[in-house]
């Protein structure tokens, strides 16, 4: 029971890490919290949906144009919505992701309706059993993508120049600006990077939830708790944290409530920030004077 | 030049007049009388309807004030306030409805136990900074909503909850009207509260929080009595606000406390102006009338928040309550604009 309850868990953390990474990636690299971050997600998949039952293309490559929507859109935004306040207040750049975030969720409406749309599963077929343990087909994939998706992600900020320009910047954008890192180049392709993160995410989500504006929201809060649980500074941590935080929360709704799910969430991010406000695998942050 | 001529040619009684009301105490006293005036002539235009806003632009101007006392004089985010709103709401129409308390002693109970609450989140957000405290007070919003929801024995769930009419000394406040009356006396009493505590010492010590958390340190401010003090005081404002709604609309449930409503709370004081009394109550009551103005179209007050956030954020970062400040600002550049090209024109004639 406990170990199957761990299973079933594992694939819904996946999708929370796959949120949390786009979040923490942005947060690292320009020291925004995206509040959008969840809605362009589901933007994202609106457009696959557009792809895939309008224009009548097969999945894959309308999942391929999704993507490559999201990473446009990712860069649009950072250009035209963040870019003219980068240097001002905290507080304006988080009251801009919110806006954006009320701007996409109404207008997601208009466009696509209100009402909840079904969306394909990627894979059909019967649950695979290991050694009792039952594990749908799609739970399998999503498990692959993401770990494909991290592995990809560390291995382009390991290994190619544009990764080490994305880390120099997070490290000390002023520094790398002076090291010829053409800082403003790095924050567009973290944004689509971040988008495109999002995007996975959500066009796994959407068979489970269904397609709607609203498809993203509880998504969004566990993207932050698990960012807040694995640390907000640390990429492995938005990964750990995601997969624990599924994992939990599944333990959580087998034996306590369903119904407490969100309020466990919270009710760990308090836990966290009361006893490790930096995260299971975050630094602790350098306060400037 | 033409208005000089005006003046003098102007009855001096107009001209009395004009002075006195443009005197501080005068300003109030004509404002008063408006105010006081203001649901009967709307009542007399056959708009009894508009009376109701004009009692949820109240509501909304003391929650966006405590609201801004945390978020534009300390410093501290919050984007979970629907959430305290919450409390005081439920806890008033409980003691009113269950518990069978008077109104005058369950509004004030109710605020207390909010601002209790509010003392109590205060403590671990002592440790958050910006982001993370967004995110620990959207939690909290997202919770209270969600709790106000399962506790189906305490608050009727998703049924909702009905409430009493409020009274004060048998006089029931049953009419939107007669409830005007009331909504405007509390709402002045929080107002000029907010102003006089925070033209004193605490509010000088808040805004030395905002400003830099180690130069007011530096100074002799203890860091955590203000910060937890000032989640306190907003929440307080929010009880009584929570109350103050309960009894309005009668009928409480957790849709009325979602987190739509926290984002709204806090676009009305970005809006409006952050650090700035005046700017919550133009904050509010533009966020309040928006969604009625623009009601025929679905989703279109969410998504004009939304861009009047942006506009706000890009273009007017002091809020409304800087337009005019800017206004004359642009005429003036202007003014010297002209008058420059005048001089050039002048100069190379």
């Amino acid at each position: 029971m406990l170990a199957q309850q761990i299973v079933s868990g594992l694939a819904a953390g996946c999708l929370y890490a796959l949120a949390a990474l786009g979040l923490v990636l942005i947060y690292r690299t320009m020291d925004i919290v995206n509040f959008a971050h969840g809605e362009m997600a589901m933007v994202s998949t609106f457009v696959a949906h557009t792809l895939l039952a309008r224009v009548g293309l097969p999945y894959v490559a309308a999942a391929v144009g999704a993507l490559a929507f999201s990473a446009l859109f990712g860069m649009l935004v950072e250009r035209v919505f963040l870019r003219p306040i980068q240097n001002g207040p905290l507080i304006s750049m988080m009251i801009m992701t919110l806006g954006l975030f009320m701007v996409f969720n109404g207008a997601a409406g208009w466009i696509w309706g209100f009402d909840p749309v079904s969306f394909p599963y990627a894979v059909r077929g019967r649950p695979v059993v290991v050694s009792g343990l039952i594990m749908t087909r799609d739970s399998l994939l999503v498990l692959g993508v993401t770990l494909v998706m991290a592995l990809g992600l560390y291995l382009v900020l390991r290994l190619t120049l544009a990764g080490i320009a994305i880390r120099a910047t997070s490290q000390n954008a002023g520094a790398a600006r002076l090291m010829g890192v053409p800082v403003p180049r790095v924050y567009s392709l973290t944004w689509g990077i971040s988008s495109v993160l999002g995007a996975v995410a959500g066009i796994l989500i959407a068979p489970t939830t269904f397609l709607s504006p609203n498809m993203m929201a509880e998504v969004q809060i566990k993207a932050f708790t698990a960012a807040v649980l694995g640390g907000f500074s640390s990429l492995p941590g938005a990964v750990v944290g995601g997969l624990l935080l599924g994992v939990l929360e599944n333990i959580v709704a087998g034996y306590i409530s369903t119904q407490l799910k969100s309020t466990f969430a919270f009710a760990l991010i308090v836990a966290v920030l009361c006893i490790r406000p930096s995260g299971i695998l975050g630094t602790p942050p350098r306060r400037k004077v | 030049m033409n208005a000089s001529n005006n003046d003098a040619a102007s009855p001096t009684i107009i001209r009395r007049a004009v002075s006195a009301i443009s005197s501080p105490g005068g300003r109030l006293a004509s404002g008063g009388i408006v105010l006081v005036l203001l649901p009967l002539v709307t009542v007399a235009l056959d708009r009894a309807y508009v009376v109701y806003l004009y009692d949820l632009v109240m509501v909304y101007v003391i929650v966006a004030l405590g609201l801004n006392i945390l978020t534009g004089f300390t410093g501290q985010i919050s984007i979970g306030h629907a959430g305290f709103m919450a409390i005081g709401a439920y806890a008033s129409a409980i003691l009113t409805g269950r518990l069978g308390l008077p109104f005058v002693m369950a509004m004030p109970l109710a605020a207390l136990l909010t601002a209790a609450i509010g003392f109590c989140l205060g403590i671990p957000a002592l440790r958050l900074h910006g982001h993370y405290l967004a995110i620990a007070t959207l939690g909290f919003g997202v919770a209270v909503s969600q709790l106000s929801a399962v506790w189906e024995g305490f608050t009727g769930g998703y049924q909702g909850m009905k409430v009493p009419v409020a009274s004060i000394l048998g006089l029931g406040f049953n009419s939107d009207l007669r409830y005007y009356y009331l909504a405007l006396a509390v709402t002045w009493l929080m107002l000029a509260a907010a102003r006089n505590i925070l033209r004193t010492r605490p509010g000088r010590a808040l805004m030395a929080v905002r400003d830099s958390e180690v130069a007011a340190q530096a100074m002799g401010v203890n860091l955590a009595k203000y910060k937890t003090a000032s989640f306190a005081a907003s929440a307080f404002y929010a009880g009584i606000a929570g109350s103050l709604y309960a009894h309005l609309v009668k009928f409480i449930s957790p849709f009325d406390f979602n987190l739509g409503v926290s984002l709204t709370l806090l676009a009305s004081i970005v809006v409006g102006g952050l650090g700035s009394v005046t700017g919550s109550v133009l904050g509010a009551v533009f966020m309040t009338l928006l969604p009625h103005v623009f009601s025929r179209v679905k989703n279109l007050p969410l998504v004009l928040t939304g861009v009047s956030l942006i506009v706000v954020v890009l273009f007017l970062p002091h809020g409304l309550v800087s337009l005019p400040w800017r206004l004359k600002q642009a005429a003036a550049r202007m003014r010297t604009r002209m008058g420059m090209r005048g001089a050039t024109r002048r100069g190379t004639a």
